[in-house]
């Protein structure tokens, strides 16, 4: 698309005009929770004046591209999903937004999502659940559920979202398309709202390898306002970007192939191992022994973590402020009752009690340990293998309401994607087939932190497969 | 008294850093309220801190003055509460790795010098300032100016080793003494950018278990600390004297009507979820930014006392006036530089520099008298150019004007007439216009010669030196 508007045979803003009637078009999928219209046209048409000058234009011109809505931008609405921000305007922008800007990409709206990056099916979602493209009558996924479905219906060109224990790996899987979580710190979070600080990543979504490796070397790289981002140069993945399986060892853990996973995943996914194998990869069976532990310890660091940063959201400054409070204490527990939804809510309360005074060494601080001994599991792997392939979710899509009333069964669909956020890893979710119903599901590769290139390489491998 | 007082001082220092603790902005004091703010201290949605090094280098300093150990890997954590004007919900804090533990501090106690542990020194954020209760808030309102949050603190935390209120306050006064001469924190009570609050107990003589301790807020100054220390401690020691029981709680001091009060909606076992902060990194001081800090250190002011008396011969009482502050002791050395004689220096810089000092209320440094012209009026006077007397007129022209003293002694015409000829010139004709005089002081009215001295200096309009009058006059009269 970017050489069309290249060589002038459409126009940026004849395509954002093409996606905003496509977003109006396929509005019951509830995908967008703020479009910018006229904005976005004048994005398009400033990018076009440029084209037209024949001046030199920008690593995205062209693509327009959908941010999740925990991903500020200045003086308009960021609401994370939730009732709480209800009327908030930022007074700032994303540091990944301005360097989107900055290339010339168009942002064409703000995406739903579980509240606060809560949850694993969308439905957590203040403004209603989004429906999977594939079929209506199923979840998205989530947490970045809105940006995976703009990108899998055709509404955006590519999508940011965040991912803290699969929130855009999993959605990706559920809805088709490719999902990349970097390596912890090569993407600046400043202007992502924290939801577990020391797992959060902001990545992204697309339908093709190359596009997914465009718009993440645009974003990726240090960042002054992001203490944990890291000083690691930022290689051209799309430029760099090969099939090639040669001499690639694969990891395959054990672990992630245990009871609980659809047989038809494994099926899928063992034979595209076979095809790598036979394109020149070598295989490795890899030991993770602390997988079991993973989903345990990512809800205790998660929660705890959370529990503190939406302490902000308390009705004084912004925001939603519950009427006729009788004092302080009185107004943020209604402004707070009022503004969360329920998952919001367990989770600040989990992530409370595992910092409270006397519980803090049995949850917290042994929840760290476990999380270093994962790390090393991890390193140890990698001593062995380029990459750890797996599925990316234990099943495809599950029916809306179908999980609802169970949050363990909830959180057992960040089983394989979880360790990634742990150990810092970058990981990505790959389309790998559909089901008997024709739902989709991903293969997911996991890589050291900020060898992204390898998991893009590998992307494009299985892209060229041509398996949906 | 039958107890014995037990103290533990807890003191908050803002440091004096251009900029605040994770964010760009200033932290100037006194601006229009939410004016030096930003999405960062502002605590908006997505915000990350960013530690400005500049704090950790002033507590740095801080804990080498105080002799303290230095933590090497420095950790900050977040201490969680809501309250109206803390806009995160938590202060980003130290709690277990604190940058100093293990310093202490010497007082001056009854029966000598006294060393205070000092427990810990931890680098935090400062909250905003709620204000409830100025005429312009109506009853159920409150505002916030959060121009306050994030500037840079320092809590430095003591033993329990202080016994009285005087020890509390000599404490304190040491501590300003002590952030001022390293440049780190203003040491102003009165604007809050030094705060202190005391935990106070009292015990039987001779009982190891400590007693109920009760918790002073809100004392801006060093007087009101041993007012308020003074008055905890009587109310105590009478509920002790009734055989009532301590109850743990905060205290407000009321320097207005001389009292404490409890302090109201006080949470009592807060539970502050102390955990690492993950938006921070891990900050490792290394040997050469512990060198660095180090070699940036001043002479302390104790040592500095004890060297003016050994090698400079001053008096104690005059080495403990001028090393007070480092501002006054820097003009007192470059003075000194000058004029050489340091007990003539002395008298100089705590007279008439202190006086001016505190007239104008700016630091002597600040001065348009400048330690060299002073320096150089002192040696003036030393070398007979000019009399004491007239050395006063000279300092008060050098105030209003920045001119080499010699020629502000030539334009006053003031210099001294030490001229043997031309003294005895006019000591001739005076003793010639007063022959009766002359007659009754030959005849051992010796008294007189007052008056021959005064109606010499009247006649040299003060200029002549007048231990050379007296001792020609003396010898003429007589002779």
């Amino acid at each position: 698309m970017q050489a069309e508007v290249a060589n002038g045979s459409t126009t940026v803003e004849e395509r954002v005009r093409l996606f905003l009637d496509e977003a109006r078009r396929q509005k019951d999928l509830n995908c967008f929770i703020t479009l910018f219209e006229e904005k976005a046209l004048e994005q398009a048409r400033h990018v076009d004046r440029k084209i037209r000058a024949g001046e030199a234009t920008g690593r995205l011109a062209g693509l327009v591209l959908a941010v999740k809505d925990n991903i500020v931008i200045k003086d308009t609405p960021t609401t994370c999903g939730s009732k709480i921000l209800n009327r908030f305007d930022s007074p700032y922008t994303a540091t990944v937004v301005e360097r989107l800007m900055a290339e010339d990409a168009v942002i064409l709206g703000k995406t739903n999502m579980d509240e606060f990056a809560m949850g694993s099916s969308n439905e957590n979602s203040a403004f209603g659940p989004v429906k999977n493209p594939h079929n209506n009558q199923y979840v998205p996924g989530g947490s970045s559920g809105g940006s995976a479905v703009a990108v899998a219906a055709g509404l955006a060109d590519a999508a940011l979202g965040s991912d803290t224990g699969g929130s855009i790996r999993q959605p990706a899987s559920f809805t088709g398309t490719y999902g990349i979580k970097p390596g912890y710190g090569r993407v600046s979070r400043y202007g992502l709202v924290a939801f577990g600080s020391s797992l959060d990543q902001i990545g992204v979504f697309a339908s093709t390898p190359a596009i997914t490796a465009r718009v993440l070397e645009v974003i990726s790289g240090h960042d002054p306002r992001d203490s944990t981002s890291a000083r690691v140069e930022v290689p051209s993945y799309s430029e760099a970007i090969t099939p090639d399986m040669k001499g690639m060892r694969i990891g395959i853990p054990g672990e992630y192939f245990q009871k609980g996973l659809d047989p038809h995943i494994e099926k899928s996914v063992r034979a595209l191992i076979n095809e790598m194998e036979k394109a020149g990869a070598t295989t490795v069976p890899v030991s993770l022994p602390m997988t079991e532990y993973a989903i345990a310890i990512y809800y205790i660091i998660a929660t705890a973590e959370a529990s503190s940063n939406l302490s902000r959201f308390d009705g004084v400054r912004y925001g939603l402020r519950a009427d006729e409070a009788r004092d302080l204490g009185d107004m943020y527990a209604r402004t707070r009752s009022e503004g969360f939804g329920e998952e919001v809510k367990r989770r600040i309360m989990l992530g409370t009690y595992v910092l409270s005074a006397g519980y803090y060494d049995a949850y917290y601080n042994k929840a760290m340990k476990v999380r270093r001994l994962l790390k090393e599991s991890f390193d140890a792997a990698f001593g062995q293998c380029d990459l750890i392939l797996s599925p990316t979710t234990p099943t495809t899509a599950f029916k809306l309401g179908e999980k609802t009333d169970d949050p363990l069964s909830m959180y057992l669909q960040d089983i394989y994607t979880v360790s990634a956020n742990l150990a810092g890893l970058s990981a990505i979710s790959i389309p790998a087939g559909k089901d008997e119903r024709g739902l989709p599901f991903g293969i997911q590769a996991q890589a050291p932190s900020f060898n992204e290139q390898v998991l893009f390489n590998c992307a494009q491998f299985i892209h060229n497969l041509k398996l949906i | 008294m039958k107890y014995e007082v037990v103290i533990g001082l807890e003191i908050h220092a803002q440091l004096s850093t251009r900029t605040k603790i994770f964010c760009g902005c200033s932290t100037a004091f006194g601006a229009q309220p939410n004016t030096q703010v930003c999405p960062v201290c502002l605590g908006m949605p997505g915000t990350l801190p960013v530690l400005n090094k500049q704090v950790v280098h002033n507590a740095l300093k801080m804990g080498l003055a105080t002799q303290s150990h230095i933590n090497r890997r420095n950790i900050f954590a977040r201490k969680n509460y809501f309250y109206a004007d803390l806009p995160k919900g938590y202060q980003i804090s130290q709690f277990e790795l604190p940058i100093c533990e293990h310093g202490f501090l010497e007082i001056p106690s009854e029966g000598g010098v006294k060393k205070i542990g000092i427990t810990r020194i931890h680098m935090e954020e400062d909250a905003g300032k709620s204000i409830h209760d100025e005429a312009f808030v109506s009853k159920n309102e409150t505002l916030v100016d959060l121009n306050r949050c994030g500037v840079p603190l320092i809590e430095i935390v003591s033993e329990p080793d202080l016994r009285g209120a005087a020890d509390a306050a000599a404490y304190v006064s040491k501590m300003r003494q002590l952030v001022r001469y390293l440049g780190i924190c203003d040491g102003n009570m009165e604007e809050g950018s030094l705060r202190c609050d005391a935990n106070v107990s009292l015990r039987p003589f001779g009982e190891k278990k400590l007693g109920t301790k009760t918790e002073l807020k809100n004392m801006n100054s060093i007087k009101n600390v041993e007012k308020a220390i003074n008055y905890e401690i009587k109310r105590q020691a009478e509920i002790l004297d009734d055989g009532g029981e301590i109850i743990q709680q905060t205290l407000l001091w009321d320097p207005d009507k001389n009292e404490a009060r409890a302090m109201r909606g006080k949470e009592d076992a807060h539970d502050y979820r102390y955990f690492p902060d993950p938006d921070l990194v891990e900050v490792y001081i290394d040997e050469k930014w512990l060198e660095e800090a180090r070699k940036e250190l001043p002479e302390l002011p104790d040592k500095r006392r004890q060297r003016f008396m050994d090698e400079l011969g001053l008096p104690a009482y005059d080495a403990e006036i001028l090393t007070a502050s480092r501002d006054v002791a820097d003009y007192f050395e470059q003075t000194l530089a000058v004029s050489g004689n340091p007990k003539k220096t002395s008298n100089w810089v705590m007279g008439e520099i202190l006086r001016l000092s505190k007239e104008r209320n700016l630091p002597a440094g600040a001065l348009s008298i400048t330690p060299a012209r002073l320096g150089e009026l002192i040696l003036a006077v030393e070398k007979g150019a000019i009399s004491q007397s007239a050395a006063k007129t000279v300092f008060e022209a050098l105030v209003e004007e920045d001119a080499p003293v010699a020629q502000l002694i030539e334009k006053l015409g003031l210099r001294q007439i030490s001229d043997q000829g031309a003294l005895e010139k006019i000591i001739d004709r005076i003793i010639a216009e007063n022959p009766k005089e002359a007659e009754s002081y030959r005849n051992g009215k010796t008294k007189l010669l007052g008056f021959f001295m005064g109606n010499v200096m009247r006649a040299s309009q003060g200029k002549a030196d007048p231990q050379k009058v007296s001792a020609l006059l003396r010898e003429k009269l007589t002779s």
